[in-house]
């Protein structure tokens, strides 16, 4: 029989209960914006799913006077455990109603079904109930006892996890007393303003949550230099990063910035293959490669090339493309024609610079951005594919012979994200775990992720962590007597 | 002492040691001489060409583990012809197994949504390849027909409900499994194949004289596959030679004085195994050894098959095909009783192995109860609406 | 016999070495009341970029010796600082007229600032990081790691010109980093002084890096430079103290900002600015 070809099986959007246009959540109070409005599209059909409204100056201003207030009369003054509980209630919200969030995701996003539900969403969850515990024992946070609360923290995330990113900056802050302006990315606005029901479900005072969709450079910009804002934290592109660590020198806004990476994921001989293929799978195929700590670089010791990459591409060619809704995809739509633009543009050069190109074959749907998975083989680490991040479903292999040579090219990037390793003796691991200039390593395992975990990177891919104890600090400061 | 009868000698040990599993003290004991000389008559048999050892270079063989260096060759396989040290080496040194990341890949596997038409041809695909077994100690001759009857019309209500692919029994109920399906018995494609547990099932505590007379007995009765259970105990105590042999043993016994022989299964116990290095390389060692089918269970120790265990051996017959262009089959047994469950592991067959796995010569369920939750389900797909336990049959 | 005394050649100290000023420049400090105390060597571009390659290259050793080997070298430091206590004090009076008790007590902070944090070497890891209980079959562990090259502007504050330097190094060695030191413009004798110090205790040259001269004239190339990865601004202020701000961005440098912290305080917090949090995940099973 034929299990190859699988009948459709896709996840119904009934469940989805959306309006046709969204304003801004400010105040406790949807209004209107006033600065234009776009379509968010669904990046696997093109097709409009709702008009948003787009945040300027004036709108970010007010949603920070908000903030500042809710912040002064009712937050600041709410006692740890009455936050945690709002926190608690958010994370019961976000479970009770998990497979709309998940569906929504997916439709706005682009990203399969099965990791929405299996992933993204239950992460959501988990986030707000670690650090919904929290919010009673900040004293134990490092910072002494009595840390305070920033005060209003803006917060600008991007569109590769949108609602998961939400809760990375979302639940940390509320734990530590902040209030927040969160602007989601411009393509993946949706679950954000949908999570405007969670709070208000949750009965969260007004102004403690604002959330204001917008352009990076109309309201992300004015959100940063605003000079109500206490905190900006920021998870998207290098270049963005630096420009916000740029705009805040010389003032006093604390600022955490989660960047690009090229992360190595470093396959030694004696490997458990069949598992580091999987593994090397996941860690540059989940979410298309929009993985800011995606193991783009595979570093394979050369006399394991040949059979690796052989078994790779034979588990690559089971991978399913196509519709993000169908319960049986792998690898959904390109988030955006921009970001589609940017990877065929990066691979482009692959060949040219003397690497081998291998592309799944498979059909993908007529509208929509797609990209099949690549692999490219033959890769020199002064390759532009093996340098720059793609923030696509494009591999680059490259060999070494010791695990010194694997260390030195592995470490050899401004990045500093993450690096995986695939060994089965254990003194090999734990010395490459120590000596990888990475955030996170992941060892025979990839792109796992739980909101006990700090993450974050070094160099270029941004400071400061989130998850965890050390998440929570990025939220504090320390307090009077100590 | 001539020459001749050195020879002459040296075929009797090597048959013994290759054929029959014997130790070096055994055929000592047997050929009336010390084991020092059955060791100089074995070194004899080698190297005067009585029997010839095939070691593959590593450069060759691709799927196999790179610092081996000696890779026994399909050529080895059911002559029981290989070395215990190039065994032993050869089985240490494949690659681990990390547990996470096998049962994460098998998680994914059964996250799969297989629907519609997909769903209704899985459903009979599932019921083509069910060995349908009753291993009683109660079981009798009535017992065994009214099975039978059941793997022939697993739906009376159904005609389109297809047969499953073998009935299993043990072997003194060979024989009447064999009358009762008459001139529909087959090799599980062209008709209903009589499998036989065989080996001292399940624990396999026995001495090899018994383990192949049980083979024997099932085989001279019409038993068209044997299900043998390796000896764990050797394994985990570090005798692969000695597994090794009994399995080549046990493949010997399944021939058919016409040269022909009843497929042989042979059924590492994973439950007791315990580690998935073990269980990868005792694949390996039945393969080696001879084997037809690697098998997971015999449904008589917990935990029986399961998606992991499933995933792994599938990667193993995968890697066997690569290697040397020989399809091995697989057969998960024990404990899969619906069809949610079953369908997994088909998925798990097309995406690890190949569709061309999906074939009764290829791969098999061991189960019982597993039927009648497909046939309610084919009736759910079949009606529109969901049916009851009634409206099957029980054999 | 006579009573004239020798005075000493103030020079830089990169590499574990004293040169000169690549450009040859120095520059005359005098004491509080106007009179001349010593010609400073003032460093340019150049002797910034070679204290980086120092830096740089003993990072390494300096991050891979053990915790108890790095408690002892840092110890050994404060030793070595007890046993010139009376210079120190006598330079401190010199440089910027304290009283004898107020430079007595700042050598004495200043030797109990390295105690503090030579003592923190072994122990920084485990309150820390720790063990993450993740939700799956995985160990999960978060350790500090050094940043790597650390440039930091002394402060200028009164009563720091000792304690100020030695607690802008300390918790940048504690837990492996390498430093590039701008000594306080006001007071880059007793720098140099410590310099010594540094250089006869057991701490590997390049380790530390300090050099006298103009902020504002090389403060933007450390700022700027690649092979930096953070930059504490302690005893900077103003414009100057924005700008190096913006070119540390151009690498994403950490960044401590002016005032950030007190310049004497033992501060734990000051450590862990100079460590990245690692998280290690490993698969745990039996089977």
């Amino acid at each position: 029989m034929n299990l190859r070809e699988l009948a459709p099986a896709p996840e119904s959007t009934a469940i989805l209960n959306l309006r046709d246009s969204y304003g801004l959540y400010i105040d406790g109070r949807w209004v209107d914006a006033h600065g234009g409005s776009m379509a968010t599209i669904s990046p696997a059909t093109e097709k409009p799913i709702a008009e948003i409204g787009l945040a300027n100056a004036g709108d970010i201003d007010l949603a920070v006077k908000a903030a500042r207030k809710a912040y002064d009369t009712v937050w600041s003054r709410m006692s740890g455990s009455e936050r945690g509980k709002y926190l608690f209630r958010i994370a019961r919200l976000l479970q009770e109603r998990a497979r709309e969030f998940a569906v929504a995701e997916t439709v706005d996003n682009g990203k399969p079904i099965r990791e929405t539900r299996d992933i993204d969403i239950p992460l959501v969850a988990a986030w707000f109930f670690h650090y919904a515990g929290w919010a009673d024992k900040l004293d134990f946070a490092g910072l002494g006892t009595n840390p305070r609360a920033l005060g209003v923290a803006g917060q600008i995330i991007p569109w590769n996890f949108p609602l998961l990113m939400l809760a990375w900056k979302v639940a940390p802050a509320l734990a530590a007393g902040n209030t927040v302006v969160l602007k989601p990315a411009e393509t993946t606005p949706l679950t954000a303003l949908m999570f405007v029901d969670i709070c208000e479900q949750a009965g969260l005072p007004a102004g403690v949550v604002n959330i204001v969709p917008g352009l990076g450079e109309v309201a992300g910009q004015a959100l940063v230099t605003h000079p109500g804002v206490n905190k900006i934290a920021f998870t998207g592109s290098t270049s963005v990063g630096r420009h916000i660590a740029r705009e805040l020198a010389g003032t006093d806004v604390a600022l955490t910035l989660e960047l690009g990476g090229k992360g190595a994921n470093i396959v030694f001989d004696d490997a458990a293959i069949d598992e580091a293929v999987e593994g090397t799978v996941n860690g540059i195929f989940f979410n298309q490669g929009h993985v800011c700590c995606a193991g783009s670089r595979l570093l394979v010791q050369e006399n394991v090339h040949d059979e690796f990459v052989e078994k790779l591409k034979r588990r690559v060619s089971t991978l399913r493309v196509g519709d993000p809704l169908d319960k049986n995809t792998d690898v959904g739509a390109i988030n955006s024609r921009e970001q589609l633009d940017r990877i065929e543009a990066i691979s482009a050069t692959g060949e040219p610079e003397g690497a081998s190109r291998w592309t799944l074959e498979c059909a993908v749907p007529k509208a929509g951005f797609w990209f099949r998975p690549t692999i490219f083989t033959g890769v020199s680490t002064s390759n532009t594919i093996a340098r720059e991040e793609i923030f696509g479903p494009v591999l680059s292999v490259l060999t070494f012979r010791t695990p010194q040579e694997a260390l030195d090219k592995a470490n050899n990037s401004p990045y500093g994200l993450s690096a995986g390793v695939w060994t089965q003796t254990a003194s090999r691991m734990l010395t490459m775990a120590d000596g990888l200039r990475a955030g996170v390593v992941w060892s025979n395992t990839f792109n796992q992720f739980d909101p006990t975990s700090p993450f974050g990177g070094y160099k270029e891919s941004g400071f400061g962590r989130e998850g965890g104890r050390h998440g929570v600090t990025a939220y504090l400061a320390a307090g009077g007597a100590r | 002492m001539t020459e001749n009868s050195d020879s002459a000698l040296a075929l009797r040990a090597a048959r013994l040691y290759y054929d029959e599993g014997k130790t070096q003290d055994e055929i000592g004991e047997i050929l009336s001489i010390t084991r020092w000389k059955a060791g100089r008559l074995l070194a004899l048999a080698r190297e005067s060409g009585l029997v010839s050892i095939t070691i593959a270079n590593d450069a060759a063989s691709p799927a196999a583990a790179p610092s081996s260096g000696i890779i026994p060759t399909a050529r080895s396989r059911a002559h029981g012809v290989v070395d215990s040290a190039s065994l032993r080496a050869f089985v240490t040194a494949l690659p681990g197994v990390d547990a996470i990341g096998l049962e994460g890949r098998a998680a994914r596997i059964a996250t799969r949504s297989v629907k519609n038409e997909s769903k209704r041809e899985a459903l009979d695909t599932i019921i083509r390849l069910i060995d349908l077994t009753t291993l009683e100690g109660a079981d009798t001759p009535g017992k065994v027909r009214s099975l039978v009857q059941k793997a022939v019309v697993p739906d009376p209500a159904d005609p389109t409900a297809p047969r499953v692919a073998a009935v299993c029994v043990y072997p003194d109920m060979v024989e009447h499994a064999v009358a009762a399906l008459g001139d529909r018995a087959g090799d599980g494609l062209t008709g209903i194949g009589v499998a036989s547990v065989a080996t001292a099932f399940p624990s396999g505590r026995s001495i090899l004289e018994v383990k192949l007379a049980d083979t024997r007995y099932a085989v001279s009765k019409g038993a068209t596959e044997i299900d043998m259970v390796i000896d764990r105990g050797a394994f985990l105590a570090g005798d692969l030679d000695l597994v090794f042999r009994e399995i080549a043993a046990v493949r010997r016994a399944c021939e058919r004085p016409d040269g022909t022989h009843a497929h042989l299964k042979v059924i590492l116990e994973t439950g007791e195994l315990r580690t998935y290095d073990n269980i990868k390389r005792a694949s390996w060692l039945a393969i080696l050894a001879g084997a037809d089918f690697i098998k997971t269970s015999t449904g008589k120790v917990q935990p029986a098959a399961t998606l992991p265990t499933t995933v792994l051996m599938l990667e193993v017959v995968r890697d066997w095909f690569a290697l040397t262009g020989e399809r091995i089959g697989v057969k998960p047994a024990g404990g899969i009783r619906q069809s949610k469950d079953a369908i997994r592991y088909l998925v798990a067959v097309s995406e690890i192995a190949g569709d061309e796995w999906l074939h009764p010569y290829l791969f098999r369920f061991g189960a019982s109860s597993l039927l009648n939750d497909v046939l309610l389900q084919r009736q759910r797909m079949t009606s529109g609406h969901y049916s009851g336990a009634d409206y099957v049959t029980i054999d | 016999m006579s009573d004239m005394t020798i005075p000493k050649t103030y020079k830089l100290f990169v590499g574990g070495k004293f040169p000169r000023s690549e450009s040859g420049r120095t520059h005359a400090v005098n004491r509080p009341d106007g009179g001349f105390l010593a010609n400073v060597a003032t460093a340019s571009r150049k002797d910034a970029r070679d204290a980086v390659v120092a830096a740089r290259s003993a990072w390494s050793s300096w991050a891979g010796a053990t915790a108890y080997n790095r408690g002892q070298v840092l110890y050994r430091v404060a030793e070595m600082l007890e046993g010139r206590g009376a210079q120190f004090a006598q330079e401190i009076i010199d440089s910027t007229g304290a009283t004898p008790a107020a430079a007595k007590a700042e050598v004495r902070a200043a030797i109990d600032t390295l105690v503090w944090y030579a003592g923190w070497t072994d122990k920084f890891a485990q309150v820390f990081g720790g063990a993450n209980p993740v939700a799956g079959p995985f160990f999960n562990l978060t350790v500090p790691d050094s940043v790597g090259v650390a440039v930091a502007v002394a402060p200028n504050a009164e009563g720091s010109s000792l304690l100020g330097l030695v607690a802008s190094i300390a918790p940048i060695l504690t837990m492996g980093n390498s430093v590039v030191v701008l000594a306080s413009e006001s007071a880059p004798c007793v720098a140099m002084s410590f310099a010594e110090v540094l250089a006869t205790s057991d701490v590997p040259g390049g380790v530390v890096n300090i050099l006298t001269g103009n902020v504002a004239e090389i403060l933007p190339w450390l700022a700027s430079h690649a092979d930096v990865n953070s930059l504490d601004l302690t005893g900077v202020e103003g414009e100057v103290a924005v700008e190096a701000e913006r070119s540390a961005a151009e690498t994403l440098m950490r960044v401590i900002r002016p005032r950030t912290f007190g310049a004497t305080e033992k501060s734990f917090d000051r450590i862990a600015r100079f460590v990245e949090a690692k998280t290690v995940w490993h698969t745990k099973s039996l089977a």
